[in-house]
């Protein structure tokens, strides 16, 4: 981890530095020449590794399995997503979280069931990224992490302090931590085979597709799926 | 005669005014013609994409409005094209929106879907249909937003967002970028190419 951390603060310091080097597309991305240089990285990565890995995953594991293996996983990630519920100040739904967690790890068996869920007690999606964009701070420039994809300077520090916070990154010892990073990420990654392959089949330049998409996703998640309307016909004035 | 056309013509203003319905509920039941054929249809269960745009092309395209829907992605590049430009624009724009649609639809499987109450006035012309999209397992549900608009020919929906993802405003940086590099022509071709590339609707096959 300490490898990642230093290239973050890398490119943090990058973004810093960089600001005025930029090539003119979207005004969120004056990085965009390195961020293009790490996105293609990532997508040949993804393309001969982790791509394939991911589909032998959901070939070779029944879907009952796979869900069973996501559950545990999204069960751990309750217990943080609860903190973050209580720091922005949704107290019913840190509770409700956090009730998630207690529930689905005795009677859902370590969390392989989710049976919060059946029972009307939603999941959430919360981070520390978004924690700090609900405490008003900005998401600054645009910044592809090498592997782990699409961020901004803002949740990259949140994805710091998310890293601290990871119940997988607490675990001692390297094998067993590795094991179960690889397992999350294959997983993950076998959830998104339908969204990615949707993706190559929308978009002309994958790159702006993606940034873009990634840009209004996380507005939306910091606003809890109610973002403040944009402008709708800017045709009429200039957008930029 | 004259009295019964009268009459008939009387009869018939609220029978057409009737006839266009509410925005949420057409959208529901579209969408559920839609999924109740995908369902029912062997060829496209094992995997014809062509029978899958045919079904999107007759179902679902004539209630959208792709001029908009290009206006809105091209932003104010819209006006640097000539009538004709943009008339060919939308055309392809929609081929592309249309083959989007049909491969990630193709990758429906029984997800339960869910419609969220419509909050509007009576009197309002532009209004956004909510529903949401369960899939199996723990993961969140991705709510799928219409934003609709209301016309003479009845509600056209303008633009959808997933998960707050607006599948037409995430084209504006990629159709500016190539505006200014290829001018308006360039961005024609480059969406021609691309309606040319054979489609991706297998799941997993991309």
């Amino acid at each position: 981890m300490a490898e990642v951390k230093s290239l973050c603060a890398a490119l943090l310091l990058a973004g810093t530095l960089g600001g005025c080097a930029t090539s003119g597309g979207n005004p969120a991305d004056p990085l965009e020449p390195l961020n293009r240089v790490v996105f293609s990285f990532n997508d040949a990565a993804d393309k001969a590794v982790i791509k394939p890995v991911a589909r032998a995953y959901r070939a070779v594991l029944p879907g009952i399995v796979r869900t069973g293996v996501s559950n545990f996983f999204s069960n751990l990630e309750d217990i943080w997503i609860s903190v973050n519920d209580v720091l922005q100040g949704k107290f019913q739904d840190g509770i409700d979280d956090f009730g998630r967690v207690l529930f689905n790890s005795t009677f859902g068996i370590a969390g392989i069931f989710d049976f919060a869920s059946e029972l009307g007690f939603q999941k959430h999606n919360e981070d520390f990224g978004q924690t700090l964009g609900s405490w008003g701070v900005g998401s600054g420039a645009y910044l592809v992490l090498p592997i782990l994809g699409a961020s901004t300077i803002r949740d990259g520090f949140g994805l710091l302090v998310d890293i601290q916070a990871d119940l997988v990154f607490q675990i001692d010892g390297v094998p067993v931590h590795t094991s179960l990073y690889g397992t999350r990420a294959i997983a993950n990654r076998a959830n998104l085979l339908d969204a990615s392959s949707v993706i190559e089949q929308a978009a002309l330049d994958k790159y702006a597709f993606v940034r873009d998409a990634w840009l209004q996703r996380r507005r939306n998640l910091v606003h809890d799926g109610d973002p403040p309307r944009e402008r709708e016909e800017p045709d009429d004035e200039p957008t930029k | 005669m004259k009295i019964s056309s009268c009459l008939l013509f009387a009869l018939l203003i609220p029978v057409a005014q009737a006839q266009q319905p509410a925005p949420d509920v057409l959208v529901k039941s579209i969408s559920e013609e839609v999924v109740a054929i995908l369902k029912k249809d062997k060829d496209i269960q094992a995997g014809d994409s062509k029978k899958v745009v045919d079904l999107i092309e007759t179902k679902v395209v004539p209630h959208f409005d792709f001029i908009r829907m290009t206006r809105i992605a091209m932003a104010r590049n819209w006006r640097l094209a000539s009538p004709e430009q943009q008339k060919v624009l939308a055309g392809e724009f929609k081929t592309l929106l249309v083959r989007t649609y049909s491969t990630a639809i193709s990758n429906y499987r029984d997800q339960q879907i869910d419609y969220k109450p419509l909050r509007a006035k009576p009197e309002d012309t532009e209004v956004t249909v909510r529903s949401e999209v369960k899939p199996s397992g723990s993961s969140q549900p991705v709510s799928i937003d219409y934003e609709m608009e209301k016309t003479p020919d009845g509600w056209k929906v303008y633009d959808v967002k997933v998960g707050g993802v607006s599948l037409v405003t995430t084209y504006r940086d990629t159709f500016a970028g190539e505006v200014r590099e290829h001018g308006v022509d360039g961005l024609i071709k480059s969406l021609a190419a691309k309606n040319r590339q054979p489609e991706r609707s297998k799941a997993g096959k991309a």
